[in-house]
């Protein structure tokens, strides 16, 4: 009984930080209608910053505010530098893409080496808490990112539902031509959905790197998973990215805890089963 | 008199891949409300796609109160002027009805508010909360008008609202365009139904193989069986 809940809790933790990095890819493929390749090394790159940032200022809350600005920042960047002029042709942005997250990952790798970071928590999050269920201590670091993935969800779903400019970004998931003839400028607006879509990836390394380590490698499974999470929930849909990460993540721990040597298998299987039924996703339009 | 907020197209070239769907096109609209027939695949629709900028131009040249257009991005060209009514109605089906609205928004000193836009159509109204997949053809178009206003056009640039609507509701149409029209709203239909085609507009553009085949009154195209099958009938 203690194990499963223990399981259970692992796989909330994971699809907490697995919904911080794929709603931001989700929200950027809804404006783009192509999948930004970059966005795993981008949270690797907010991990990083969040750890330099701390290592030299010993403040965990300004690590985190500077990794989520550099991160977002950097995704407006490249958004305006290199895809703009080329934004209606799918398949090159996704090639730059690709571009940008190898020479992401071999910067970092001079910079950091290969060895595995990992983000020690503030003083008030240290320690377990005694969730009072069949004794089970559970690291109250872990809650935390359960929490802080609860409230950005709610922030983002807020966002989407009630301010004029989620409408635009709903919309623009329909018919961005349409959105434009209307006499919104979807570039400007593409520029914003890349810094909040970017910066959650960043604010998701911060984050993580708490609970996992970071180390090259971390940037291409993260994007990986967030895939399987976005495809799982339906392009372009954030309660998708939502239901996508829960089921990802407790798939993937209980795979962990009961069929360790098909672990891998099962979170591909989950991803085969929902196309299968339903190929625009759970949550995601026909195409 | 002046006659300022005039949608001016002239030797207008529009190739799609490879193919030259208009060829030459140059056509006025002013204060009398225009519209253009013609048969389907005669290149209408890109006309106003190329109008909005949603569609390249090749060569040529559109100006709106002295203004050149071409080339200029949909939202430039929606600011200076020109509202777009698309073909299909093409509304956001992710958003309700009062979302759409909201979402546009009203333009500072525009006549055109979300609440003007339900006056003029009071069923938007009442479907306000619903979601705009929901709504019936009739009133996907009256959501779609409503939504150009707001843009506050000088010039309403709609491409085949007609398309898939009953007869009812069609007469319904027409006399909110008259009402429209009679306030002085600029309007270029484009037409596939000669009826309303000539009941909003009192010159008549006939669009034959990308190019304009006939400019004239619509009272002339009416009374006229034999240009009537010449131009628009199945031959």
């Amino acid at each position: 009984m203690g194990q499963v809940i223990t399981i259970g809790l692992n796989g909330l933790t994971v699809a907490a930080l697995y919904f911080l990095v794929a709603s931001g890819l989700t929200l950027i493929f809804g404006m783009m209608r192509v999948v930004n390749l970059a966005h795993g090394a981008f949270y690797l790159l907010g991990g990083y910053v969040a750890f330099s940032v701390m290592d030299s200022t010993d403040s965990w809350g300004l690590g985190l505010a500077v990794a989520l600005l550099t991160v977002g920042l950097l995704g407006v960047l490249m958004h305006q530098v290199l895809l703009r002029a080329i934004e209606q042709e799918d398949m090159r942005v996704a090639l730059v893409t690709i571009g940008v997250s190898l020479v992401l990952a071999d910067q970092m790798l001079v910079q950091y080496g290969g060895v595995a970071y990992s983000i020690a928590p503030p003083e008030a999050l240290r320690g377990g808490v005694d969730i009072g269920v069949a004794d089970i201590v559970y690291p109250r670091y872990r809650i935390f990112v359960l929490v802080l993935a609860v409230a950005v969800g709610l922030a983002l779903w807020l966002f989407m539902s009630r301010t004029r400019f989620g409408m635009i970004i709903r919309a623009g998931v329909d018919d961005r031509d349409m959105v434009a003839a209307t006499g919104i400028n979807v570039r400007a607006v593409f520029a914003v959905v890349f810094f909040v879509g970017s910066a959650l990836a960043g604010l998701a390394g911060a984050v993580g790197g708490g609970a996992f380590s970071l180390a090259p490698g971390t940037d291409v499974e993260y994007l990986l998973y967030s895939l399987i999470v976005v495809i799982v929930g339906g392009m372009g849909s954030v309660a998708g990215a939502a239901i996508g990460a829960l089921l990802v993540g407790l798939v993937s721990q209980f795979a962990l805890g009961y069929l360790p040597a098909m672990a891998s298998v099962m979170t591909f299987a989950l991803m085969i089963v929902v196309l299968a039924v339903r190929p625009q996703g759970l949550m995601g339009r026909p195409a | 008199m002046s006659d300022d907020h005039r949608l001016t197209v002239r030797d207008l070239d529009v190739y799609y891949d490879q193919v030259h769907i208009l060829q030459g096109v140059s056509f006025d609209v002013g204060a009398e409300p225009v519209a253009m027939v013609g048969r389907n695949g005669m290149g209408k629709t890109t006309l106003a796609k190329a109008l909005v900028g949603l569609h390249p131009a090749g060569a040529g040249s559109v100006t709106f109160d002295g203004r050149e257009l071409l080339g200029a991005r949909p939202y430039k060209v929606v600011g200076a002027g020109i509202g777009y009514v698309p073909q299909g109605r093409r509304i956001w089906p992710a958003l309700s009805t009062h979302e759409h609205l909201r979402m546009v928004g009203a333009k500072p000193g525009s006549r055109w508010t979300v609440d003007a836009v339900y006056d003029l159509f009071p069923r938007l109204a009442e479907r306000r909360r619903v979601g705009a997949s929901k709504l019936s053809g009739g009133e996907q178009q009256m959501l779609a008008i409503g939504r150009a206003l707001l843009t506050n056009p000088r010039m309403l640039v709609m491409d085949e609202p007609s398309e898939g609507l009953a007869p009812s509701v069609v007469e319904q149409l027409v006399g909110t365009l008259r009402t429209l029209v009679d306030e002085g709203q600029r309007v270029f239909l484009i037409e596939q139904n000669l009826g309303f085609a000539t009941e909003v507009g009192e010159r008549v553009l006939v669009m034959v193989n990308g190019r304009i085949a006939a400019d004239m009154g619509a009272d002339e195209l009416l009374a006229d069986e034999e240009k009537q099958n010449l131009y628009l009938g199945v031959s």
